[in-house]
């Protein structure tokens, strides 16, 4: 439902009624074909809200090219029409569908639902009021959203990186961080935005690719690179890209001449006031609430954080403070898309463990027309060639391509798509499909990895086998890799196309088989996150086998006091004990190891042994949740040397047990990224600076005339931690700044030991004299992981953690089908992270587990019985073991042999069809003969 | 639950990447899903991104 608000929420838990205002479009979405015709005419230009105020749109549009639904809408602000009646009315004139409904009306809903997630997102900082940088007055300082949309190739400039103000090339330019974030002077954001830091990096990065010799200079405070391969990008820009880091807050942007040209000026580590010229500045913008948010949460009673995100507990990071009511995304405070994601999964897993009993209730399913029967037909092949904005018609001529398409035999039809993927372009594919009874489709376009599913839909609904489809790569294969040389792209275009058309049209409908589910889920690990996960699981009403290598559950959140929020883990943790033990859906196997493991989505055996006796289950889905471990510094700072040298967990321990050098201590450390964030750990572990910030505010007050002093990299108090990192500067907290290359000295002393560091303020070493060194320490992955993902067949990173099947999109999902991932095993993180990805992985799982069976690819090997010998060669070379040898006798006595395929455990490969003399095995879809079709179709020119 | 019935559907209010996801989920765990997006088109801001990180992947 677009154009849509909530006006109120009525009810409880289980039970709500919400009310709707939708907006008039003025376009009758059911008549509207989007092609473009009344915006050609629209005489009326306003800023387009979709490309930041980079460019124009008209009063009647669509937000961008692939939006969904791509419909077209009037802004009723500025259509001339809607103001002045009898005015202009052009789009009506034009509109060859007689979509336009200058009479459309605000209509009012009303729905009853059992529960609500708020997911209403941010709106980007705008520096404009606050006058921040000159923005809204010098044109050539931008906000990052505008550079996005500058680079992006459907944006204003079509990716040529050009000032606003002259259009000329940009050539050096400047990101200035952290603008309106952890700012209360311009404006009142606290707390840390989560992404900007990255996005600069990301920004900067593609700038560069854009511009040959780009100059680039990120400022900043601190370099906030916390999240999973974060800190890898960082180290690559940096080396790799030639970005230039310079920690500082510039301190002026002013205008120099008259061409648009900006001076900066700042003050540099070593103390010297810079200036500098650029072509370019750009405002990292922060992430805050939107004003009709606040106004929704407090209409609806949605308690809000000091920062106005969604009040929620450490221990239910999607609840908000009304029951039933869940929340995720920017909202619940702010954050990156796969932690967005993750949320989006968690929440949902919040409602179906709520609404359980009414599962499916109320929902109906999806259904495809009949199939046409083509075999015997002679191929009829649509060829659509896609210019995939300017990114492939950027640099193949498109046009040459598809006339080029309607010369090759077989093909009926070729037509051009701005976008392929847009609604109005499926629309339009099922139309051509039924007009000129195609019966083959080759796409040419990007990568089938994303958008072979969504091609296979469209002419499903056509009514076509959603196998009689070939995808050519022209963007990733071709126009991405030979942006240089335009005509041999175009060249390679035409060999992708021939290739295709050759291949499909030996292609024949394919029927994809299903299999049963077993509605039993296995987790491997019972800390906080394994124990989520069963939890939410079991009380969606599936059965749970929950397995853990320890005498007693709980995993690493045993050594923690509390979460950032000063919420108690120890009471936590025993409540949610307490919630596994006693669930009776929930299995618990104590002291057990994972010793073995097949099967596939919906049918898993996993072999555990406990004591010494083993025991296979059966289960349809599978979490894995290992856990991490702390690294021991052994020989670093004096660790394992000086009594006074601790890692952070041990300090919490001594500390809590009232160890006399802590209570008697008058100075404190504290080292950060020991072990992490260094060639061998190139990663950030992501919880260090926050514990060690409220280690020291606890550490001031209980007693203010102690020193504290934390030696940092970067201060990594991400989010709206940062109030912490706040409130320990103004208890008197000391944060001094040290780099890789100048790490600090540690030595006995007399008394206690001294620390010396390099004082970047003094620009002179420092030596304090401490009594305690706490040294915050890296969170390294779980060595079972590895035994675990040989065991599974699935990947972990290089370093160690698990691999999700995507960084952004699915980030608890395991390539594997059906196995998922969560906690520490998948990366450091904090208790509440943690949860969140726990109840992410049940959301996940119990999207399998919900069903009754699932639909397998139909690509997958097939025997040619009259053919196959036995000889077994295949057996051995098929990775997945879903290969068996048969044996009989026939009728008339002679004995045979021949192998069976799995189709479940079958991965469609190939390696039996290559190994295989007597042609005795093929891949169904990707037969030999169409293989050869398409070698063939690669030679002939 | 005695006495109270529980509806089987989902208000997800916000058609960002967030909200679709758990949109998604819910429908594909058997619920029926109202997704209310204030604007014309869901996608929410990252349809407005060029790349992401750390992948350079597309955003589209």
């Amino acid at each position: 439902m677009t154009l849509c608000e909530v006006t109120d929420v009525t009810g409880t838990e289980g039970n709500f009624t919400v009310k709707i205002k939708e907006h008039p479009r003025y376009v009758d979405v059911d008549k509207c074909i989007a092609c473009g015709i009344c915006a050609e005419k629209c005489p009326k230009k306003v800023e387009d809200e979709y490309n930041a105020g980079t460019a124009k749109r008209k009063a009647i549009y669509v937000k961008y090219a692939q939006a969904v639904p791509l419909k077209y809408q009037i802004d009723p602000e500025h259509c001339i029409r809607l103001n002045k009646p009898g005015k202009c009315g052009f789009c009506e004139k034009f509109c060859p569908s007689g979509a336009i409904n200058f009479d459309d009306k605000e209509k009012l809903h009303t729905i009853n639902v059992g529960s609500i997630i708020l997911a209403p997102g941010f709106d980007c900082f705008d520096p404009k009021e606050a006058g921040i940088w000159g923005y809204g007055r010098y044109p050539n300082v931008i906000t990052s959203m505008q550079l996005e949309r500058y680079l992006s190739a459907s944006g204003p400039t079509e990716g040529h990186l050009v000032r606003p103000s002259d259009g000329k090339p940009v050539r050096k330019m400047a990101f200035l961080q952290c603008v309106g974030s952890r700012d209360q002077n311009r404006c009142s954001n606290e707390y840390c935005s989560s992404v900007c830091c990255m996005y600069a990096i990301k920004e900067a990065v593609i700038a560069k690719d854009h511009v040959d010799g780009l100059d680039a200079t990120i400022f900043f405070m601190d370099m906030r690179t916390f999240g999973k391969d974060f800190e890898r990008y960082y180290e690559n820009a940096k080396t790799r890209h030639g970005i230039r880091f310079v920690r500082c807050r510039v301190h002026g942007v002013e205008p120099h001449g008259s061409d648009g040209d900006l001076r900066l000026h700042y003050i540099n580590e070593e103390g010297r006031q810079i200036e500098e010229y650029y072509d370019l500045v750009v405002l990292s913008v922060g992430l805050e609430t939107p004003q009709q948010v606040k106004e929704l949460a407090a209409k609806i009673g949605i308690q809000l954080t000091p920062h106005n995100f969604a009040a929620t507990s450490a221990f239910s990071p999607v609840l908000t403070s009304r029951p039933g009511i869940f929340t995720c995304g920017a909202f619940a405070g702010p954050k990156d898309i796969p932690q967005s994601v993750m949320e989006g999964s968690a929440a949902a897993a919040g409602v179906a463990d709520l609404l359980a009993p009414a599962r499916y209730s109320l929902t109906q399913e999806k259904s495809f027309p009949p199939e046409r029967d083509v075999s015997g037909q002679e191929p009829r092949i649509g060829v659509f060639v896609c210019h995939c904005g300017s990114n492939i018609a950027g640099v193949v001529d498109v046009e040459a391509v598809a006339d080029y398409a309607a010369s090759l035999p077989g093909v009926v039809h070729v037509e051009r798509n701005l976008f392929t993927c847009s609604q109005d372009t499926q629309d339009l594919m099922k139309k051509r499909i039924e007009e000129q009874g195609l019966n083959r489709i080759v796409v040419a376009a990007c990568t089938p990895r994303t958008h072979e599913p969504l091609f296979r839909e469209t002419i499903k609904a056509a009514g076509l086998n959603e196998y009689l489809l070939e995808m050519a790569n022209l963007r990733n294969h071709d126009s991405w890799v030979h942006s240089n040389d335009p005509t041999k792209a175009t060249e390679k275009a035409k060999d992708l196309v021939r290739m295709a058309v050759a291949k499909v049209a030996l292609q024949s409908p394919l029927k994809a088989e299903s299999v049963g589910i077993v509605p039993v889920a296995l987790v491997v690990g019972g800390g906080i996150a394994g124990m989520e996960s069963a939890l939410s699981l079991a009380d969606q009403g599936f059965e749970v086998h929950l397995i853990e290598k320890r005498k007693y559950l709980g995993g690493n959140a045993r050594h923690l006091n509390h979460t950032w929020t000063y919420e108690d883990i120890p009471r936590y943790l025993d409540g949610l004990v307490k919630k596994v033990t006693e669930n009776p859906l929930i299995h618990l196997y104590l002291e057990s190891e994972v010793i073995d493991a097949k099967g596939f989505v919906g049918n898993f055996v996993t072999t555990i042994q406990q004591g010494g006796k083993k025991k296979e289950i059966k289960h349809g889905i599978g979490i894995i949740a290992t856990g991490g471990k702390g690294y021991r510094p052994e020989g670093e700072y004096g660790y394992g040397e000086y009594e006074e040298v601790f890692t952070a967990i041990e300090f919490d321990a001594v500390k809590k047990a009232g160890d006399f050098r802590v209570k008697r201590g008058r100075t404190f450390v504290f080292i950060q990224c020991v072990g992490s964030r260094q060639e061998d750990r190139l990663y950030c572990s992501r919880v260090c600076c926050t514990h060690s910030v409220q280690a020291a505010i606890e550490l001031k007050k209980e007693d203010p005339s102690r020193s504290v002093y934390i030696l940092y990299r970067d201060m990594r108090t991400y989010g709206q931690r940062e109030a912490l990192f706040k409130e320990a500067r103004m208890l008197g907290v000391i944060f001094i700044n040290y780099e890789l290359h100048g790490r600090p000295k540690v030595k006995k002393a007399k008394q206690g030991l001294t620390v010396e560091v390099w004082d970047h303020v003094l620009h002179r070493p420092l030596i304090i004299n401490t009594d305690v060194l706490v040294l915050a320490t890296a969170i390294e992955p779980n060595p079972v992981s590895k035994e675990l993902a040989k065991l599974y067949k699935v990947p972990v990173d290089s370093d160690g953690f698990f691999q999700e099947a995507h960084a952004k999109l699915r980030p608890v999902d395991f390539s594997v089908d059906g196995l998922y991932m969560a906690g520490l095993a998948h990366y450091p993180k904090p208790v509440e992270e943690a949860i969140a990805q726990a109840k992410a992985a049940a959301a996940r799982a119990a999207s399998i587990l919900s069903r009754k069976e699932i639909p397998l690819e139909a690509t997958k090997a097939q025997v040619v019985l009259e053919k196959c010998d036995g000889c077994g060669l295949c057996i051995d070379v098929c990775p997945y073991q879903a290969i068996t040898l048969l044996e009989g006798v026939d009728d008339q006595g002679h004995p045979w042999k021949r192998v069976e395929i799995n189709k479940a455990q079958c991965k469609g490969c190939g390696l039996c069809q290559g190994t295989c003399p007597k042609d005795g095995v093929y891949v169904a879809g990707f037969s030999s003969q169409q293989l050869r079709a398409q070698i063939e179709a690669a030679l002939a020119v | 639950m005695a006495g109270t019935e529980k509806v089987g559907s989902v208000t997800v209010v916000g058609g960002g990447v967030a909200g679709i996801q758990a949109a998604l989920d819910l429908a594909d765990s058997g619920y029926f899903v109202y997704l209310i997006e204030r604007s014309g088109a869901i996608g929410g801001a990252m349809a407005q991104l060029d790349k992401t990180f750390p992948t350079n992947d597309c955003a589209m």
